[in-house]
């Protein structure tokens, strides 16, 4: 074994020196100079999938302003996005939640407000579901559409994936634990739950409304149901009579500067409001 | 400089070369381990085994139903894929006329190329909702098994296709000389003399189902579930993976990385079960 | 003894049906599921769709920064699989016999390497290269991740091709007073170059089919890369998302499964040409 294992330690080795090399290379990739009013270099955003589509659609204009920069934009859920921040793999996390009480080492800065909506095929006749229902449904309690006044057939449920904001929040307004849910579906993003129940005329699932509703404009066949006899639409989020909603972040580690200050700031402006309203979200009031 | 010298250099570097290809397996494997070692360090081994879910924010680990899951999924699929296939191979050498038996070997050859998220999108465009029609979900154990099958038919059927092109022929003429039938030739004759090679197929596409990940979080539905029937949606280890590692951070991360190594021992259990059936044969 | 004759004589008969059955349906699910990709595949693709960029999430538009990506990190794995994978070779090939310990491990190592799932080295490559490295979600690390799944394949084959260079090219060689330099260079390298080539593309085949390894190395970004620290959307990731992710993706999706086929069908073809060209007496079996 003994010649062996010093080979194995020098292979181990010689991967340790390449491997210092190559990161040797990559710290000083971020070169994000200011000279004057002109910006350059690159940002990197992470986190959650909520806030990725808003955050992309931003990037993409703040860029078109100042050529030479670039924004990148990677999904990867809330508390990802607080994690990457923190270790400064991003330099701007997004947070689709306010910060919980252990996360106040961080800056946060609220970008727009959404609501979390509960939504079923079109083709589904019920019109409203109370929270006791949607509890029971999501508990196994309520197994079949009758039940709660719809028509005869299974319901097929809709759960996030571990580790999502939309699921704390989504557990939190109902007061639920995940190990109570009994789910026939699990799900990643947004986009995932919307085109399960487009794809399933006896699902239900919660998503962000923005996503939502601008996927019900481009004619997906889903419907969003009102909570609690409000309906779920930008406008009751945006005068605040719907209950289940959150105000998306943007999160540094440090005060920002530099290139991370100008996104933010442009991200916090007048300037993005048509975008936001685009994607249906709710512009902050200023 | 000297030829010494520069045959000296030249050893060295390949030397060099070698070490870092020989030694990947141990870097993987440390790093799969330093990646896990929080999970294992706080989490009593006990947890990932008896504690009521998967939950990890509510800090519930319990592994087994996703491991449930893998096997159910990969024994369902060899079950069907594996006289399918071996069927296939038999049909190509000894029944099809050639003018058929070369399409489709170069048919199978074909299919065993197709990337696996080609596979998870057909199924999740057509499989899927045809078993919803049936019964919904639709996503589901016996949706993954379909997709599984389709994608280890090809690497069973090819390897057996190899393995009986190697049973010398005058076990075939002294087969005819002894007008045996056809079917008796391939039962009594052809299956046991290649059976090594059919065992190195199985393996393999045992391997390859155990370690699919796409094909099966596409289609299988991602519930955590111990499944009672085939119609209900189920979780494989890698689909878990796939699914949480963007978005889990801490001590779920850790425990992502411990359903690697559990993976990774499966895999591991699976090389040395076929050295043992295989005795030391080297497999190709 | 008559009876005996005619049971096995009906068995036979039920035999064949039965493999004959088995012929027929598996080709016709197979062809059912190869003409369902190309016909739906062929409405969607055209030139615009191979040079566009994806827009409104990848429904529309085309795929050319994912083209360009997928390229960019095929690339970063050839670069770096065939210089180790070479080497390692011609030791394993040259100069060490199969009772040497330390070829031995390194062939026994690569072997559990091959059959390593590709999801387990996708975990190892973001621990290893975008977290402890420091590559970041990049081209880069989804280049070399891939590497190390590409690595055994192209070695057991490049292996193979100089282990099949006759004996005599070296004895002449050395006759000659060549040095072993140029010995591998001039004599052994043309020899066993067909073989390398096919360990390569056979690599590439590989590399080019795999998902799991890349959506957390290479990530999700869907633009056009400015450099390889940039993160890059391959092929088989984007018809992952726009299959799970994207509601009214599935028509694009068509479209990238059906190019994705196309470059993998040109592969094998070439693997074909290649192995009939210079070795006539092997098969194939990928």
């Amino acid at each position: 074994m003994g010649r062996a294992a010093i080979w194995m330690w020098a292979g181990l080795w010689i991967w340790l020196a390449l491997g210092l090399s190559l990161s040797g290379c990559s710290k000083d990739r971020q070169p994000t100079t200011q000279t004057g009013n002109k910006l350059s270099g690159k940002i990197v955003l992470t986190g959650s999938s909520t806030v990725a589509p808003l955050a992309s659609e931003m990037a993409k204009r703040f860029e078109a302003l100042h050529p030479g920069v670039r924004v990148d934009v990677q999904t990867g859920g809330s508390s990802r996005g607080i994690a990457d921040t923190r270790q400064g793999l991003a330099d701007v996390g997004m947070v689709s939640r306010s910060l919980k009480r252990n996360e106040t080492d961080l800056m946060a800065f609220p970008v727009a407000r959404d609501g979390i909506g509960i939504i079923v095929h079109e083709d589904n006749a019920l019109s409203q579901l109370n929270v006791d229902q949607v509890a029971a449904i999501y508990t196994g309690k309520v197994t079949n559409w009758a039940t709660v006044g719809g028509s005869n057939a299974p319901i097929t449920v809709i759960n996030k994936a571990e580790g999502r904001s939309t699921l704390e929040l989504f557990l939190q307004h109902f007061r639920l634990k995940n190990s109570e849910i009994r789910a026939h579906v699990v799900i990643g993003d947004n986009e995932q739950g919307v085109k399960t129940v487009a794809g399933n005329p006896h699902a239900i699932g919660y998503v962000s409304i923005g996503t939502a509703e601008s996927d019900a404009e481009h004619g997906v066949p889903i419907k969003l149901l009102p909570l609690d006899g409000t309906e779920a639409t930008t406008n009751t989020v945006a005068d605040g009579s719907y209950p289940l909603s959150r105000v998306l972040h943007f999160v540094t580690k440090e005060e920002p500067t530099g290139l991370s200050k100008a996104f933010i700031e442009y991200a916090r402006s007048s300037a993005v409001h048509p975008i936001i309203e685009v994607q249906s979200f709710v512009a902050m009031a200023p | 400089m000297s030829r010494w010298r520069r045959d000296k250099i030249l050893l060295w570097a390949l030397r060099s070369c070698a070490c870092l290809a020989g030694t990947l397996l141990f870097l993987i494997v440390l790093f799969l381990f330093i990646e896990a070692a929080p999970a294992l360090s706080n989490i009593a081994f006990t947890h990932f085994i008896t504690d009521t879910g998967w939950h990890p924010v509510e800090g519930l680990y319990n592994l087994s139903p996703m491991l449930m899951g893998t096997l159910w999924a990969t024994l369902g699929a060899l079950l069907v894929a594996t006289p399918l296939g071996v069927l296939s191979a038999v049909f190509c050498h000894y029944y099809a006329p050639p003018a058929v038996a070369t399409p489709y070997r170069r048919l199978i050859e074909l299919l065993a190329g197709i990337p696996s998220v080609v596979y998870g999108f057909w199924g999740l465009v057509m499989v899927v909702p045809f078993i919803a029609q049936y019964q919904p979900p639709g996503a589901s154990l016996l949706a993954g098994i379909i997709v599984l099958t389709l994608m280890i038919l090809p690497t069973i059927a090819l390897i057996a296709d190899a393995s009986f092109a190697n049973v010398p022929s005058h076990y075939l003429h002294s087969a005819a000389a002894l007008g045996l039938s056809r079917w008796t030739t391939v039962a009594q004759i052809i299956l046991p003399t290649a059976k090594p090679g059919l065992i190195t197929a199985i393996v393999l596409a045992t391997g390859r189902a155990i370690g699919e990940t796409m094909a099966v979080l596409m289609v299988c539905g991602n519930v955590v579930n111990a499944p009672q029937s085939v119609f209900e949606p189920i979780r494989t280890l890698t689909a878990n993976i796939a699914l949480e590692m963007a978005y889990a951070v801490g001590n779920h991360r850790a425990a992502l990385f411990v359903s690697g190594l559990a993976l990774l021992i499966m895999i591991v259990a699976l090389i040395i079960l076929a050295e043992r059936a295989n005795g030391h044969r080297q497999h190709a | 003894m008559r009876d005996a004759l005619a049971v096995s004589r009906s068995k036979n008969h039920l035999a064949t049906a039965v493999v004959w059955t088995v012929a027929i349906v598996v080709s016709a699910s197979f062809l059912l599921l190869i003409s369902n990709i190309v016909w739906e595949g062929m409405g969607q693709i055209s030139w615009t769709f191979l040079t566009d960029t994806p827009r409104n999430a990848g429904r529309e538009g085309g795929i050319a920064p994912i083209l360009v990506s997928t390229l960019l990190i095929l690339a970063v794995c050839i670069a770096v699989s065939v210089p180790i994978g070479l080497g390692a070779a011609i030791l394993l090939a040259e100069y060490s016999s199969d009772q040497h310990r330390f070829g031995r491990f390194i062939r026994r190592s690569l072997d559990v390497l091959a059959g390593m799932p590709s999801i387990i080295i996708g975990l190892f490559g973001n621990a290893f290269f975008c977290i402890t490295l420091g590559l970041g979600f990049s081209i880069l690390s989804g280049g070399l991740t891939l590497a190390c799944m590409v690595l055994p394949i192209f070695i057991r084959a490049a292996e193979e091709g100089f282990r099949a260079v006759p004996d005599a090219y070296r004895h002449n060689a050395a006759a000659l007073g060549l040095s072993q330099v140029t010995t591998l260079y001039h004599v052994l390298l043309p020899v066993a170059l067909p073989a390398v080539v096919v360990g390569l593309i056979l690599g590439i085949g590989r590399a080019l089919a795999e998902t799991a390894a890349l959506i957390f190395t290479s990530g999700y970004v869907d633009r056009m890369p400015g450099s390889l620290l940039d993160s890059g959307r391959a092929l088989s990731v984007h018809i992952f998302d726009l299959s799970m992710n994207v509601p009214g993706g599935e028509r694009n999706a068509y479209g990238a499964a059906l190019v994705l086929l196309i470059l993998l069908l040109t592969i094998n073809l070439m693997t074909h040409w290649i192995m009939r060209r210079f070795f006539r007496s092997r098969s194939v079996s990928p």
